[in-house]
């Protein structure tokens, strides 16, 4: 599978069809959608906090230089240092150059969507540095060779047994006739194998969830301790983020803390809060020696003061995503692209281009319940809406829409004309009608590809209500 | 003089065009509920495909015709969350810009219901002398549930139909794949997400399906007959002002 945006029309219809997949994306209601729903409830006021969340993630976004600013006099006053990358060749390379001035040979990871948008491992890989994903989805997809299917669940579309199959052939020093039967033999060889690159790897990666500007600090969650193995075992550190992620302190990153683990697993809190602020001070008995902040733009900074800004206060939750019926119809990988669901939707064309991600703006029926459920109120399908008349207007929608809501839109603005219109098609549907319905018209796509039509019992509304009145 | 208020219907497109008796039956649920209804001639459509669409223009001068015909009532009331959200919702933010025509779409937005949440909260309506005897599931259109918030309306003049129960339908949230222009572009999609909707109805045992929308039922309704279903499907309306007897959507 090759990431493509503009493939998603082929592999959505692929996904619907893969009988795996199905199950899979069932357990999306019980497995985050419940536990969000419960967590809310038992909060309380969770509005109040989502109106807290969005008011943090506002300020940060519509202050973004002054806090970055402050964060790198921050973090070099702890004796960090931190990079800046306009684009993803920029980010790959400030990261190959930390790795080869460290003389890196193997580097474990905590997860990472930014090293995933600007497809480090396969540079680093192609320069002879040896990757090692540690969170155990992002591990499991790493020897299948796939990428993430979802935000924070990034092996979400594969079932137990899938993962024994690749246990059983990636893992092949272990006895092949041991039992992968259970979730938990699964986890603790993973856990074994991953323990000795813990050990012996040169340098870690991982993301941040937030950065806090005054203490110069990431901040990652994690349910399994991977990001600390990652950060605290390596003598050199990099953290990868994106430049959004920046709030103003500690205060701001607790309020987020509510909202982010509540939204995406209904958690009250993750299993690990690790606060990584710089290198092992002199009176520390472990941390790195080096602690570098890798700070990704890759379009980001092109969204500020457009329609959609807003997508910038996005904390990468993927509740939006656990809630989204598109995504529960086709999964992840059909997206294309690092971010799906109603968050990829919506900044996915800002940031790639909408020629390339105009499908994932127009794939929403617009239901709203991404909009309802999101942390920081990112009003995602009106960003959606602003794409598509980004697409719209500079003549990249398809022609045979434009045309056909040209002519519906030219009888609309002329109450005669398009009352004559519906006369004429009302009377037509009812003469291509069988026992109530309009089987199929010439077109065999679009409508009438799975439907048949309801057909009018008579003429007009308006026809008639002129007749009786 | 009358002192009745002034209603003007918005009849829609489709109710226009596919399904007259739900703008019939609306007509006659306001008269009952003491309003004076009036149906504008120069009335289209809302303009909600291109504004989705992200034609723009287009959505502004069709707008404007709805803003025209409507602003001397009372109340615009639609039989359809998704129109009557068109209106509330999305006409200020189509004449964001508009320094003329923006006052005007927000007095309008501020006058605008959907036609059973309207019958509830703002005429009073507590019940209706209908008979109806099925079990039914109510399909919540997004658009009702979200932007206008419209839910339990419905069900509370549904449940004094005389004969009628109502059976809750599991993920009552969940989008039914319909989303105007969404089916035609995505229908495989667009088709996964129907049939788990139908298959829901129909595991609550119900006899019919009764919305509040008619495109989520035009698309479900036209789905099941693809798949041999029978399940009767109709708009709310004409149940509630005792139109249940005539044939149900998509049937001859
Ligand atoms: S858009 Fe909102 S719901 Fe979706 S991932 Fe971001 S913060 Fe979470």
């Amino acid at each position: 599978m090759s990431p493509d945006p503009k493939a998603f029309p082929q592999a959505a219809r692929d996904a619907l069809k893969d009988p795996l997949l199905r199950p899979a994306l069932g357990r999306l209601k019980t497995h985050f959608g419940a536990g969000r729903a419960a967590a809310v409830q038992r909060y309380g006021d969770f509005e109040s906090l989502r109106e807290a969340g969005k008011a943090i993630r506002d300020h940060a976004v519509t202050h973004l230089d002054d806090l970055l600013v402050t964060f790198e006099a921050s973090v070099n006053a702890r004796g960090g240092t931190v990079h800046w990358a306009r684009d993803a060749s920029e980010a790959r390379r400030a990261i190959l150059t930390i790795l080869q001035d460290a003389g890196a040979g193997t580097v474990t990871k905590g997860k990472s969507m930014v090293t995933e948008e600007i497809a480090l491992n396969p540079f680093l890989e192609a320069n002879g540095i040896v990757p090692v994903e540690t969170d155990l989805g992002e591990y499991i997809i790493q020897l299948r060779k796939e990428p993430p299917s979802h935000i924070i669940a990034p092996a979400f579309h594969l079932s137990k047994e899938q993962v024994a199959q690749t246990f059983l052939a990636a893992h092949t020093g272990l006895d092949p006739k041991r039992s992968l039967e259970e979730r938990n033999a699964l986890v603790q060889e993973a856990r074994a194998i991953l323990r000795a690159q813990f050990e012996t790897a040169d340098a870690g990666i991982t993301g941040a969830n937030f950065l806090s500007a005054a203490d110069g600090a990431a901040v990652i969650v994690t349910n399994e301790g991977n990001g600390d193995l990652t950060r605290l075992l390596p003598k050199t550190h990099i953290v990868v983020t994106g430049i959004e992620k920046v709030v103003r302190d500690m205060t701001d990153v607790a309020v987020l803390l509510r909202l982010l683990p509540r939204s995406a697993t209904g958690q009250p809190i993750s299993t690990y809060v690790s606060v990584m602020a710089g290198p092992r001070g002199t009176a520390e008995t472990d941390g790195p020696e080096n602690f570098h902040i890798v700070l990704v733009d890759n379009g980001r900074s092109s969204l500020i003061g457009t329609e959609a800004q807003d997508v910038l206060r996005c904390i990468r939750c993927s509740a939006c995503i656990n809630h989204c019926p598109i995504y529960g119809a086709v999964g992840g990988h059909a997206y294309g692209a690092t971010y799906m669901g109603p968050i990829g939707a919506a900044l996915n064309p800002g940031v790639m281009g909408v020629a390339e991600a105009a499908h994932h703006a127009n794939a929403s029926t617009f239901c709203g319940r991404c909009a309802e459920v999101c942390p920081v109120m990112i009003p995602l399908p009106k960003i959606m809406r602003h794409w598509r008349a980004v697409e719209y207007s500079s003549g990249l929608a398809p022609k045979a829409i434009t045309r056909g809501l040209g002519l519906w839109a030219f009888a609309a603005k002329r109450p005669a004309l398009y009352r004559f219109g519906t006369r004429v098609a009302a009377r037509l549907l009812r003469l291509m009608a069988s026992s109530g319905m309009v089987r199929a018209l010439p077109v065999k796509n679009g409508w009438f590809a799975v439907r048949d039509f309801p057909a009018p019992h008579g003429k007009t509304f308006q026809q008639q209500w002129k007749a009786r009145r | 003089m009358s002192t009745r208020p002034r209603v003007g219907l918005f009849v829609t497109c489709l109710v226009d065009l596919v399904r007259p008796q739900i703008g019939f039956a609306a007509v006659k649920l306001l008269e009952q509920a003491g309003c004076e209804v009036h149906v504008p001639p120069t009335q289209t459509c809302c303009g909600q495909p291109a504004w989705n669409a992200g034609a723009d223009g287009h959505a502004r001068e069709i707008a404007r015709n709805v803003v025209a015909a409507f602003e001397g009532f009372d109340y615009i009331v639609a039989p359809s969350g998704s129109c009557a959200g068109m209106i509330k919702r999305h006409y200020p933010e189509v004449f964001e810009t508009d320094a003329v025509w923006l006052p005007r779409a927000r007095a309008l937005a501020a006058k605008t219901h959907e036609l059973l949440s309207f019958l509830v909260k703002v005429c009073g309506m507590t019940g209706v002398t209908a008979q109806y005897a099925k079990r039914v599931c109510y399909h919540d259109s997004c658009s009702s549930l979200r932007e206008m918030g419209v839910k339990a309306e419905p069900r509370a003049l549904l449940a004094t139909v005389g004969g009628l129960s109502i059976g809750e339908l599991s993920d009552p949230q969940v989008c039914c794949g319909f989303g105007g222009l969404f089916s035609v572009k995505y229908p495989e999609i667009s088709e996964r997400m129907a049939d788990d909707k139908i298959a829901d109805a129909c595991a609550t045992g119900a006899g019919a399906l009764i919305g509040g929308d008619l495109g989520c039922l035009l698309h479900l309704k036209g789905r099941m007959a693809r798949q041999g279903k029978t399940l009767e499907v109709r708009h709310a309306a004409e149940v509630l002002a005792d139109m249940g007897g005539e044939p149900a959507l998509g049937e001859p």
